[in-house]
């Protein structure tokens, strides 16, 4: 059994209550850190436990804490994305609804660390069930004196407030975050400046995902150093896994970063192996926006040796064979997948989620998926797999924010590892089973 | 500051953009632009057509940047090594982002009454290719009347968003903005709300492409017809410093006075542009510099025979039919 430090309690009935929470050894790490430490001190935990941020780009988050402007006199925010809308990515979902005081545990030790009084909980809109659970456990929190002012007799004061989004997957984008935040339309900034000198009302501002902010509670408990011997490399401490696809067992689980993916997609503890004794054929490793990776590669790296579930190793190879952890959204498809139509999907999502602002992305992600319906309709030819190839490159790195990659590195890595099946459609020889899509657009029309 | 760009080193000063620098330099070296406006605080960023390649950082911190950058939104740093034109992925990618402003634009050039002072239409030009290789049907947009002057075709629009820097810049009030979202993001008012104040014919001057147009104008002449002239009035709303646009005697038009890079020097009230028709409203200055390259300045050229054979070359180039010689 790996060790488990996020939840380990989620199975304890009402964990949720403060009351349950508090019995299972929770806000210890806030009266350690109020009491026992200076806000430096607990950055340098963070600093020394290795962290990476959890949302997808895997940015050590003590040094972006580091990276705060602290100017005197000027307000600093704590804004916590749960805007989670990756496709495949369901974790910090789970995480809130489970045990909603995680979360908020987080939250104040945190703000303790970068001296900021007042935090923000961005949950996305179709997460308003979730929203209410963390409202509940925040005014919990407010009536037990864990926020509000001077938190433990200290001079600590801080207030936490929930804001919903309007679900728009942009908004997963920190700065498009705050602009929503601010009451604005959710388009990303231009940056520079980063939030961390100008975020949210122009003032410093750090932006972490649902699941960091939870991770400060263990490292604060248990000190960075000790956070750190767990996992391999600057791969440290555990991940939340949101296992969906052909797999028996599909949930969120938290894994000791650095076990295989063999062990991870086979094994009985996680996702049990792929249903109906059928075959890996491949999988999506950190949510729809990474590259996909056949079952071979999926497996063992280029190099021979065998994959691990860390920063370092998925990546290995670079985007030729390898992939990315990203935010831990790990879809398994088994041998009956059509990658085509599973690419149809995941084009249309970002057709559907581009906010529009810059022109490469606005057009041509519409243009992809106008190109991919043609495979599934049957119509497309051969020289339709270089123009969609070609497009994603016009796309990629030249819009303002990720949206534009996210987009286009599915549609690279589909083409690039699976273009047999692309031909095949063109060719005539196969056709994409769209029967799904036909029963579904009868049950819209019903 | 010194900056390299495109091998030629320019001294400028703190907080000057890269796009800035290299229009110093000249038009040469300076990349083009469809929703930059200098006139406009925060504009740009958008079309990506500015992209420049970073191959040096800064003197302190030499690394190239990873990706393109949009020139116009990026400040300059000490030492700091720019490659636009030299940059074969940079020309190659601006093609593409060209090809994508394209692919939904309705391509109405014929009737549209911006034609010959398009931006798109030059870019089209200058960076795109004579063929589409888009199948599918364009974007298409119902017409709003927003208004008295002001003509909204959205349907021609690339989304610059000058037009709402400007009303947020020159107004008090904001009418209109961006609906939606993605490639179905539109310009439009809130509730059909028309824009009414002093200044909302800027709008027009503003947008790169035939979108907003001038009703007063509308369908009357093409620009190349008509000879543009600086004049002036003594207004009390704006500095009166305007560009009409003649048909003999006639004026037909009223804008504000652009600079070499299309961008209006300075923004005009509505009561220049819509309601001084005549040219006893005017003190008139002289003819309007225009470069010669431009459209509007071919019915000026005496030697019209040498430059209709500079652009049929120009078009062989791009592999355009001679049409001249039709099969």
């Amino acid at each position: 059994m790996g060790r488990k430090l996020l939840i380990h309690n989620d199975k304890v009935p009402n964990i949720h209550t403060l009351e349950v929470y508090r019995a299972n050894g929770g806000y210890a790490s806030v009266e350690k850190a109020l009491k026992t430490m200076q806000p430096d001190q607990v950055t340098d935990e963070v600093k020394k436990s290795g962290l990476r941020g959890r949302g997808g780009a895997g940015f050590p988050t003590g040094m972006k804490w580091g990276f705060l402007a602290k100017p005197e006199g000027v307000n600093r925010y704590l804004v916590c994305n749960a805007d989670e809308s990756e496709p495949g990515t369901f974790k910090d979902r789970y995480l809130m609804e489970k045990i909603p005081h995680a979360l908020i545990e987080g939250m104040i030790t945190s703000s303790y660390a970068l001296g900021a009084k007042t935090s923000y909980i961005y949950i996305r809109g179709e997460y308003f069930y979730v929203a209410r659970i963390v409202e509940a456990a925040i005014a919990e929190a407010y009536a037990a004196g864990w926020l509000g002012k001077n938190i433990l007799g200290t001079d600590f004061s801080h207030d936490c407030y929930v804001q919903v989004g309007g679900g728009a997957y942009i908004c997963g984008e920190e700065t498009a975050l705050l602009e929503s935040l601010e009451g604005k339309r959710g388009n990303p900034r231009i940056k520079p400046p980063f939030p961390a000198v100008a975020g949210l009302w122009g003032c410093p501002t750090v932006v972490n995902n649902v699941e960091t902010i939870a991770a400060v509670v263990p490292i604060v408990n248990m000190g960075g150093e000790e956070y750190a011997k767990i996992g391999i490399g600057k791969s440290t401490g555990t991940k939340l896994i949101s296992a969906s696809g052909h797999i028996n067992k599909p949930g969120v689980y938290e894994i000791e970063l650095g076990i295989t993916v063999e062990e991870f997609i086979f094994s009985e503890e996680y996702c049990g192996g792929i249903r109906n004794g059928k075959k890996l054929k491949a999988i999506v490793a950190g949510g729809s926006s990474v590259p996909i990776l056949p079952a071979a590669l999926a497996l063992t790296t280029a190099k021979g040796e065998p994959r691990l579930m860390t920063y370092e190793s998925l990546a290995d190879g670079g985007f030729l064979t390898g992939t990315m952890l990203g935010s831990g959204g790990f879809i398994v498809m088994d041998e009956d997948t059509s990658i085509v139509k599973n690419l149809f999907t995941f084009s249309r999502f970002y057709h559907h989620e581009s906010c529009g602002q810059c022109s490469p992305c606005r057009e041509g992600t519409g243009w992809m998926e106008k190109i991919l319906q043609k495979f599934l309709n049957g119509t497309a030819n051969e020289s339709d797999v270089d123009l969609l190839w070609d497009i994603q490159s016009k796309i990629e790195g030249k819009t303002i924010c990720p949206l534009g990659e996210a987009a286009a590195w599915p549609v690279a890595a589909a083409i690039r590892h699976f273009k047999h099946e692309f031909i095949e459609i063109a060719q005539k020889k196969k056709f994409v089973d769209i029967s799904h899509y036909d029963r579904l657009n009868k049950l819209v029309k019903a | 500051m010194k900056v390299t760009i495109d091998g030629i080193e320019i001294d400028v000063p703190k907080g000057t953009t890269i796009l800035e620098a290299a229009r110093m330099i000249g038009p040469d070296v300076a990349p083009p632009t469809m929703c930059y406006h200098s006139k406009l605080k925060t504009s740009g960023g958008y079309c990506r057509t500015c992209i420049v390649k970073v191959t040096q950082g800064s003197a302190a911190n030499p690394t190239p940047m990873p990706k393109p950058v949009a020139s116009c939104r990026t400040e300059v740093m000490e030492g700091m090594v720019v490659e636009n034109t030299i940059n074969k992925e940079i020309l190659e990618a601006r093609k593409g982002v060209v090809e994508l402003l394209l692919i939904n634009h309705p391509l109405d050039c014929p009737v549209c009454d911006q034609a010959g002072e398009c931006h798109l239409q030059d870019l089209g030009y200058s960076h795109g290719a004579a063929t589409t290789r888009y199948e599918f049907p364009r974007r298409e947009f119902e017409r709003i009347d927003i208004g008295k002057y002001v003509q909204l075709h959205m349907t021609r629009c690339i989304m610059c968003f000058r037009c709402v820097k400007v009303a947020d810049q020159l107004t008090d009030n904001r009418v209109h903005g961006v609906m939606h979202r993605g490639d179905a993001a539109e310009i439009s008012t809130y509730i059909e709300n028309v824009i009414e104040n002093e200044m909302s014919g800027n709008v027009i001057d503003v947008c790169p492409v035939g979108a907003l147009t001038d009703k007063t104008f509308r369908f009357k002449s093409r620009v190349w017809f008509t000879k543009p002239v600086e004049a002036s009035c003594d207004c009390k709303k704006c500095s009166g410093k305007v560009r009409l646009w003649m048909k003999g005697e006639e004026v037909l038009r009223v804008t504000a006075r652009k600079d070499q890079w299309g961008e209006a020097i300075e923004f005009i009230c509505n009561e220049c542009r819509f309601e001084k028709k005549n040219t006893a409203d005017w003190k008139i200055e002289g003819p309007s510099p225009i470069h010669k390259s431009s459209v509007i300045s071919q019915n000026h050229y005496t030697n019209l025979n040498e430059l209709k054979v500079q652009v049929m070359k120009q078009q062989k180039a791009l592999g355009f039919m001679d049409i001249n010689k039709r099969p």
